[in-house]
């Protein structure tokens, strides 16, 4: 436990009251509130003393001081919890007044730590209670949660949103080609799903076995992996079991889509998303621990899915679906990019060199306004040279969102749990921006169609 | 069998928070701030796998102490009491046993507490939860809180201790 810091008095003269607690001859814990002063001189804590043979503080012994503002707001929960508690012993002087001298020191202030970074730091001591519990009681007593709230948690479902967009984009750029297969579709869209849920469970396990989660103590809702490995929600063999079923599954939807297309280039393109999945946190490459996984993110979540969805629908490549998938690829890398940013402490721990661990704070923030602009700007260059229809334009509506975000990342770059919104804000960013691609694809498909 | 004089259940059935010191590995005293529950005869308290050194202290000594003495945690009561008792933790469960046991008590002290617990799968292993049920055997109170003053003391009947 530290030792006392002039700090820790100055914190502990802010607190109404103390209470002060010892144990006594029978090996029993006494407590009772006092008023009193810090003697910052000193180093020492004036007590009011307390009266009654059995609360009267006691000086032949070690006591301890807690000042305590865990102030409960009725409905809903608790603001600034802050505690501080110091060992020491107690002196009576000649006129009977207590003087406590501490000796160490130990509390938490939410507003140093955070709730949930205080939590994470205390997951091994959970793992190691829950291990001596299941010793004691001669059974496994592990946490849990229910099926769907951890298939939600292991698959990080919510993600599905990055495969989504360009999936649907690849399949509306191909029927405003005139080439639309509603089954076709349907099982690109599962097969797509499959393959994004099981990478996001494969990095989940080399990113435990690397130490980088483990090393991450400021997750949040996007970053910091599922976590299920880390609190034994799952073990290491079910995990496997789940990244080896939903592999399997994309893989099967994925063959069964080359046979029914008969085509080589599907067949490539998916080898190559395949490649880009296992690989990314994989060893030997490990792309995304060599700066390369925001690279691989835009490549598989851009012109691969994209042009995957299309080449199903159409058997050919197009340069109208490679354009479109630029700026989906380049918003999909900077979700992954600004995730990384309240990784950058642990992943620079776990040896993981994302660009945010390798660039300095501006660069990081000046590259992410660049990269994203420059998204809005293939779009409209696509638009001015005829390859994708004008309605697309609808997408720059979504440009003010990309200031937010910049604005954002600039307040909040070193504050994980404030960041939180700006990464929301931000996927926001991707998903709005596919969403109005695919609405001005729409629109020009019933275009073409009415004017037929 | 209660014996808690009525103030004290006062205090107890009114307090959001409490000061629990348990005695720690070395000997010491180490204090918690904890929301306590009253069933009318147990003190409940409670606490997560993450924060669980508190249970392993009690399991070594079960002797521990309660201070309610915050007025503010106390919503508006002036007046302080120390309970002085053994407690046992129940874990059979960590996942759920706890909600079976205290979740009503917990709930009408701070309803917010079910929003907390939807949001479960952010924040698993804190809701994996241990429940410290103190047997109370003697009570300090201090009307009006002045702990200068010499408390009134109560001890439980032998039958209630024992």
């Amino acid at each position: 436990m530290p030792p006392v810091e002039s700090r820790d008095l100055e914190k502990l003269a802010e607190y109404p009251f103390l209470v002060v607690s010892w144990v006594d001859d029978h090996d029993s814990p006494m407590s009772v509130a006092t008023d009193f002063s810090v003697d910052a001189t000193h180093r020492a804590v004036r007590l009011r003393t307390t009266a009654g043979a059995e609360a009267a503080i006691p000086t032949d012994r070690t006591v301890n001081v807690l000042g305590s503002h865990i102030r409960p707001t009725p409905g809903q929960g608790y603001d600034e919890r802050r505690y501080l508690q110091l060992w020491g012993t107690a002196t009576a002087g000649e006129d009977g007044s207590l003087t406590f001298t501490p000796t160490r020191a130990w509390g938490w202030d939410e507003t140093e730590v955070p709730f949930f970074e205080y939590s994470e730091r205390s997951v091994p001591q959970s793992r190691s209670y829950l291990a001596q519990l299941s010793a004691e009681k001669g059974r496994t007593i592990r946490p849990r949660l229910s099926l769907g709230w951890l298939l939600l948690r292991t698959t990080r479902l919510p993600f599905l949103s990055a495969t989504a967009v360009p999936v649907l984009l690849g399949i509306a750029v191909a029927a405003r080609g005139g080439a639309f297969d509603p089954w076709l579709a349907l099982l690109t869209v599962v097969g797509a799903a499959l393959a994004h849920l099981s990478i996001n469970v494969s990095n989940d396990i080399f990113d435990t076995l690397s130490g980088a989660d483990a090393a991450n103590v400021n997750p949040t809702p996007f970053s910091g992996g599922s976590r299920v490995l880390l609190y034994d929600l799952l073990t290491m063999r079910q995990l496997i079991g789940v990244a080896v079923a939903l592999f399997l599954g994309a893989a099967g939807v994925g063959l069964l889509l080359v046979w029914i297309t008969g085509s080589m280039t599907l067949l490539v393109i998916g080898l190559v998303g395949f490649g880009l999945g296992l690989t990314y946190t994989a060893p030997p490459l490990k792309l995304v621990y060599r700066g390369l996984g925001e690279m691989a993110v835009a490549l598989g979540f851009g012109p691969v899915m994209l042009l995957g969805s299309y080449v199903v629908q159409t058997g050919s490549l197009s340069w109208e679906a490679a354009v479109a998938s630029v700026p989906v690829a380049i918003l999909v890398a900077m979700i992954l990019y600004v995730n990384e940013i309240p990784d950058r402490v642990g992943d620079a721990a776990a040896g993981k060199r994302t660009l945010p661990v390798r660039m300095r704070r501006e660069s990081v923030i000046t590259l992410y306004l660049a990269a994203s602009v420059l998204a809005f700007v293939v779009v409209v260059v696509g638009v001015a040279t005829g390859l994708l229809p004008v309605a697309t334009l609808l997408c720059l509506l979504v440009a003010p969102l990309v200031w937010q975000v910049y604005g954002g990342l600039q307040r909040f770059y070193a504050q994980p749990y404030a960041l939180m919104a700006v990464m929301g804000t931000n996927i926001k960013v991707h998903a709005y921006t596919g969403g109005l691609l695919l609405i001005g694809y729409v629109v020009a498909i019933v275009a073409r169609l009415l004017s037929s | 069998m209660a014996w808690l004089p009525e103030p004290v259940e006062r205090l107890l059935n009114e307090a959001l928070v409490g000061e629990l010191t348990v005695v720690g590995r070395h000997g010491e005293p180490i204090t918690h701030p904890l929301i306590p529950l009253y069933d009318g005869e147990h003190v409940l308290m409670h606490s997560s796998t993450l924060f669980s050194r508190k249970l392993e202290h009690i399991k070594r000594n079960p002797h521990v102490a309660v201070a309610l003495s915050d007025p503010v945690a106390l919503r508006g009561l002036t007046d302080r009491a120390t309970i002085i008792g053994t407690a046992r933790i129940i874990e059979d469960d960590p996942h759920d046993q706890w909600e079976r046991l205290i979740l009503d008590l917990w709930r009408k002290k701070e309803p917010v507490i079910d929003a907390f617990l939807k949001m479960r799968v952010a924040l698993p292993l804190f809701f994996e939860r241990a429940v410290i049920d103190i047997t109370p055997e003697r009570c300090l109170y201090w009307a009006g809180g002045d702990t200068s003053q010499a408390p009134e003391i109560t001890s439980a009947p032998r039958e209630a201790a024992a």
